[in-house]
């Protein structure tokens, strides 16, 4: 199996703080990849070096065998690497067709341009269609983000990173927040996601976890505790102890 | 209509020509006929109209502040009024551009210190580039003449062909169009992929690199631009004044821009020229009344606006226009001001 995102003995310091202690990962390409732990075990923080937004004190992070540890996030997107916010992190005044023609231009390289206007490329045009298809968004298209309820922000948030067409897709708890009647959509999407994409889940929600997930990666105060597939992680001694009086894990 | 077809016709929504702009243009165009002999104040209103127009490409679309916008907009003065009085650059057209890009120069120079910080480091380093050239230009005074300026400027015909007249007719055209074709362009840029990613990076800075914007370069261009912009509007000043004196680079001079985006609105180009006229206007106005206290009138216009909200005095000045607008073209083609704002 190849690997599509790699960490190699990663480290955080905040402080005195290790945040992220000697993290190894190897996320196969194609995997539905999850990263559980419970609140403060750093889940965040390593996607943050994954994506460029915090620099690791030591340790390389590859993409596909390519070292990306020192390349800035943007570039980081344009090489196939997308996320998802745990908070939404759109652009208010912005309506869901700017902010993903937004985000379909810059894939195929026309973001820099300065002369042509915004919905003149059919090609771009064709990909906002088929995204605000997809994500329950056309109707809204024209909405400013703000105006927008909770659980179609949550699409858009997701649409935006699928519109970058990531290989490696990493989630950071995609249905926080999103209240019952909505959450159809959202699983619906996440399940719906093609196969080719590799998908790192950071999630809270173990039902969610172990429905959709092929891989555990079980992360407690920043190191690795343990990983394999779902059975073996549910039945981990370890695992239920650190979860004892979190939630009950059950397959 | 399929999706993708709704999509592009809904893309370019901002980006179509309405009523309301071309009749605001019409009126521009006709001021120049019904006011003959106020073409000095008129011309003056131009200046800064396009001058703030500058500062809201940085500041209404990619939510960079300034302080020191005068900076850009007194190298462009000196530039353009140096090469007139050398004879370096004879034609004032050509010299205007030359003066906009030695602006341009110095805003690409100074943009990688501005794109450092946050809001107020962007205020500080921005007022201090203005006050270390308005030192710089007292200091070289064999060059800028110091407190005295620029004096004997003599500014040949324009494309060789129209001379600057004393009522000041062809100096107002001249601006006039260059403000109408630089506003055409601005129009075109903001209306662009790169042009919305201005505003994603205003919006959310993380997203949009989250995204695969290069935040960094994209405000280096935008900032660069502004100051090209900046930098003709000085040219202008000097060419239609035929003088340049260091209250180019004055503080004054950026605050007041400030206060000119504060009356017209951020983000849709037209709120520099609009707060352009309403700022001059006021200022015409007070003056004349309270020859010593003008500024307080200004000031407490200034805290109206603030409290009451431009939404809503937006919503009172274009009532009447949109009423007679709504008989004419239906209800699509009203004028609304987008919310977007500083």
């Amino acid at each position: 199996m190849t690997i599509a995102l790699e960490t190699q003995n990663l480290e955080k310091q905040f402080g005195g703080l290790r945040v992220t202690r000697d993290l190894s990962l190897k996320i196969e390409q194609g995997a539905r990849h999850a990263l559980i732990g419970p609140n403060g075990a750093g889940k965040t923080t390593v996607i943050n070096q994954l994506t460029g937004v915090l620099k690791p004190n030591s340790g390389r992070i590859l993409l596909e065998g390519q070292d990306i540890t020192d390349l800035p996030v943007h570039k980081r997107v344009l090489r196939g690497l997308s996320r998802t916010f745990q908070i939404n992190q759109l652009y208010p005044d912005l309506t869901p067709l700017e902010t993903i023609g937004l985000a379909v231009s810059e894939r195929l390289g026309h973001g820099g341009d300065w002369w042509r206007r915004m919905g003149t490329r059919a090609d771009v045009n064709g990909e906002i269609a088929d995204l605000l298809t997809r994500f329950h968004l056309l109707d809204v298209m024209n909405e400013q983000t703000v105006t927008l309820p909770y659980g179609k922000q949550r699409l858009l948030e997701i649409a935006v990173a699928i519109a970058a067409k990531p290989r490696v897709l990493l989630l950071d708890e995609p249905a926080a927040g999103v209240p019952e009647s909505e959450r159809h959509d959202i699983l619906a999407v996440v399940g719906s996601l093609p196969r080719d994409v590799t998908v790192l889940l950071i999630e809270h929600d173990m039902d969610l976890v172990f429905s959709f997930a092929d891989r555990i990666s079980v992360l407690v105060s920043g190191a690795l505790l343990t990983e394999g597939p779902p059975e073996q992680v549910a039945r981990d001694p370890q695992v239920k102890a650190v979860y004892l009086g979190e939630e009950a894990v059950n397959v | 209509m399929s999706a993708a077809s709704d999509v592009g016709y809904h893309a370019q929504r901002q980006a179509r020509w309405h009523y309301g702009e071309v009749a605001f243009w019409l009126v521009v165009l006709a001021c120049g006929f019904v006011f003959p002999s106020r073409y000095l104040i008129m011309t003056d209103i131009l200046r800064l109209a396009l001058f703030a127009m500058s500062l809201d490409l940085i500041l209404g679309y990619a939510g960079i502040v300034s302080l020191g916008h005068a900076a850009f907009f007194g190298v462009g003065a000196y530039a353009a009024g140096l090469l007139a009085l050398h004879g370096i650059v004879n034609e004032p057209v050509l010299a205007l551009l030359v003066a906009g890009l030695a602006a341009m120069v110095l805003g690409f120079a100074t943009s990688f210190l501005v794109i450092r910080g946050v809001d107020l480091t962007r205020l500080m380093v921005t007022l201090g580039i203005a006050l270390l050239l308005e030192a710089l230009a007292e200091r070289f005074s064999n060059i800028t003449g110091g407190t005295d300026g620029l004096q004997g400027i003599e500014m040949q015909p324009i494309l060789g062909a129209i001379p600057f007249d004393m009522f000041g007719k062809a100096g107002f055209f001249y601006s006039l169009t260059v403000l109408f074709l630089l506003f055409l362009f601005a129009r075109r840029v903001v209306h662009s992929p790169f042009g919305l990613s201005l505003r994603a990076i205003k919006n959310n800075p993380l997203r949009a690199a989250a995204i695969g914007i290069p935040v960094n370069r994209r405000l280096i261009a935008i900032y660069t631009l502004a100051a090209f912009y900046a930098g003709i509007a000085g040219a202008l000043f000097t060419q239609t004044t035929a003088i340049a004196s260091l209250d180019v680079f004055a503080f004054e001079r950026s605050a007041d821009l400030m206060l000119v985006l504060v009356i017209g609105g951020t983000g849709y180009l037209y709120g520099g020229l609009i707060g352009a006229v309403i700022f001059r206007m006021l200022q015409e106005l007070f003056s004349t009344i309270t020859p010593q206290y003008w500024q307080f009138w200004i000031g407490l216009v200034l805290v109206v606006i603030v409290l009451v909200g431009r939404q809503r005095l937006h919503r009172w000045v274009l009532y009447v226009p949109n009423l007679v607008i709504k008989q004419v073209a239906g209800r699509k083609a009203v004028v609304a001001v987008p919310e977007s704002d500083a």
